[in-house]
């Protein structure tokens, strides 16, 4: 099989695999699940109720087809906690996880790129070896807990930033900076060690490679080589990287958001499921789940695109 | 660093690993305090002899609190890597050995497990059934599966057609023995590394959800939902968050560093 098929067909039994997996997790359950969400003291008519409005009651292959349906035309119901539409109560919430993503990922470039090639360039030197330990920390980290220490250090000792208010982007840019600066470095920190090892790998690996040799024989300052050459060779498969964690920016902000109770997909993910919030629960996991793949498969293609070497073979 | 004969990574790893290995086993024996003991009188005291990372909100020896909590990191890091390891070898050899139609779909299948955020399986998991640490181990040990599987895989097919399994072959050896006896010890360096980071992995995630309340409950001691408990009280008693936080750290760099070091180590070897 070709590859572009493989990739295809990978993404499409992903989502295949998600779709069923939403779907039956509520409905294999043991037990009636309207139930579970009104507990033993329920009356005979609220579930009656509560299952008409899960659709429950009928058979599972109609439910199934209704599900199919829905998705297709972004409509997973009604939440239960807040008698509104899954897809309005996402929306609301959509900005701020997103641009706590963004920004946590904006912040990954800025620091690893330099500090990667930093670390390549003193490689077995002092500097070298402070970076590598700085990583394995970073590595090592809970991200949450640092989110915690920062709060600890920035917020309460030293009171350089107010903690726990949030503040749209649409009332002030500035201040909705500022709440959601805290969070993206926290969440930032694990992803640029891993940025950094990568890159600074990928470049001692490129320096190896006798386009290198030929550079330098013919004289080229060794800055030329490091930054004409070699970073455009090594920047290619880091761009990947960045782009495949930004799956996991969106997972870990949902524990971050948490930290610094930011009103995120996080915050919304945890209230449904401590509610027994199935409608709610089954969208979110949807939809976060659906982002991450289609950006994972989205960076997989552009990378064997812009690289000539795979795209011409 | 990089060209000494013994590899630092596996040295440091393999100390910082060794220590909690024995804090997690003293801790079965003897602990400062009672672990679940509260005393309101003594509650969020700072550091002290008595009390050497002082006192929790309850008035409870966080010391004590935190080595037992190292039990529970190690019982999900183990379970949650057996979990991952059984399935990785059924699928990972099944995948390697038998190749063809049933390859392709076995790795397109653990594809799309990988390409699942982790931590969503585990959050449906804890909804449908109450969060606990089974649910825990569970959720983290499937998640584990695709990387065990992919490693086992191209170890296998690597070695599949090497001199001495066709030699194990000529002699009449059977695929189980081919498999085990003859593959499995050669491909042991790479499913070591693959391991000791899945059960950094697993103790990472685990403290995520119990921070999120959704994991390991009370009684059960759990670093993670320390760190959760311990946030109300920052400002007033740092070092109940410092504390698991910490440890946490030291676990999962000492598994981080054991890996690397496996690996260079391997790589060194040719």
């Amino acid at each position: 099989m070709n590859y572009y098929a493989r990739r295809t067909l990978t993404l499409l039994l992903t989502m295949l695999f998600i779709v069923v997996l939403t779907f039956s997790v509520f409905r294999i359950i043991p037990g009636n699940p309207a139930l579970t969400i009104l507990g033993v003291e329920a009356t005979d008519e609220q579930i009656a109720m509560l299952e008409a409005k899960l659709g429950t009651d009928r058979p599972l292959g109609e439910q199934f087809i209704d599900w199919i349906q829905g998705i297709a035309i972004l409509d997973f119901g009604e939440s239960l906690r807040f008698s509104e539409p899954v897809l309005d109560l996402i929306a609301a919430r959509l900005p701020v996880t997103f641009s706590l993503a963004v920004l946590a990922m904006a912040i990954t470039v800025c620091v690893a790129i330099p500090l990667g090639i930093l670390a390549a360039r003193t490689k077995g030197k002092l500097v070298d070896m402070v970076v590598s330990i700085g990583t394995q920390i970073g590595l090592a980290v809970p991200s949450f807990w640092m989110g915690i220490i920062l709060i600890l250090v920035f917020g309460l000792t030293l009171k350089w930033v107010s903690v726990s208010t949030y503040v749209g982007w649409s009332e002030s840019p500035l201040f909705a900076l500022r709440s959601l600066l805290l969070p993206a470095i926290a969440l930032a920190i694990p992803q640029i060690a891993i940025v950094v090892r990568y890159l600074r790998t990928t470049m001692l690996e490129q320096l190896n490679l006798d386009y290198v040799r030929t550079a330098r024989s013919k004289g080229l300052p060794e800055k030329d080589v490091h930054y004409r050459h070699v970073l455009k060779n090594a920047l290619l498969p880091v761009i990947t990287i960045i782009g495949i964690h930004f799956g996991e920016l969106l997972a870990g902000s949902l524990v971050i958001e948490q930290v610094f109770t930011l009103p995120g997909f996080g915050s919304l993910l945890i209230t449904a499921i401590g509610n027994r919030d199935y409608p709610l629960v089954q969208g979110l996991v949807l939809i976060i789940a659906f982002t991450v793949i289609t950006i994972n498969f989205l960076v997989d293609l552009s990378y064997r695109w812009l690289d000539p070497q795979i795209r011409l073979k | 660093m990089m060209n000494r004969k013994y590899s630092l990574s596996l040295v440091l790893g393999m100390t910082f690993v060794s220590l909690l290995l024995a804090i997690m086993l003293i801790s079965l024996f003897y602990t400062p305090h009672a672990v679940n003991v509260m005393k309101i009188a003594d509650r969020l005291q700072g550091p002290s002899w008595n009390h050497w990372l002082g006192t929790d909100n309850f008035g409870r020896d966080v010391l004590s609190r935190v080595m037992v909590g190292a039990q529970t990191a190690f019982m999900v890091g183990a379970v949650s890597v057996g979990i991952g390891l059984t399935g990785g070898l059924i699928i990972g050899t099944l995948a390697g050995y038998a190749g063809k139609w049933l390859d392709e779909l076995l790795m397109r299948g653990t594809d799309a497990l990988l390409a699942f955020p982790g931590i969503l399986i585990a959050l449906l998991l804890v909804t449908i059934y109450q969060p606990s640490m089974f649910q825990t181990m569970l959720a983290i040990g499937i998640l584990s599966i695709p990387s065990f599987a992919r490693v086992i895989r191209s170890g296998v097919l690597q070695h599949r057609e090497a001199e001495y399994v066709k030699a194990a072959r000529g002699i009449g050896a059977g695929h189980m023995n081919i498999i085990f006896i003859q593959i499995l010890p050669n491909i042991a360096s790479s499913i070591v590394t693959t391991a000791a980071l899945s059960f950094s992995t697993a103790i990472l995630v685990e403290a995520a959800l119990s921070y999120l309340g959704l994991g390991v409950q009370p009684p059960d001691p759990s670093w993670g939902r320390m760190l959760n408990e311990s946030q109300s009280f920052l400002g007033k008693a740092p070092w109940f968050t410092l504390a698991p936080g910490l440890v946490i750290t030291l676990t999962v760099l000492g598994f981080n560093l054991l890996s690397d070091g496996v690996r260079d180590v391997r790589d060194k070897r040719g």
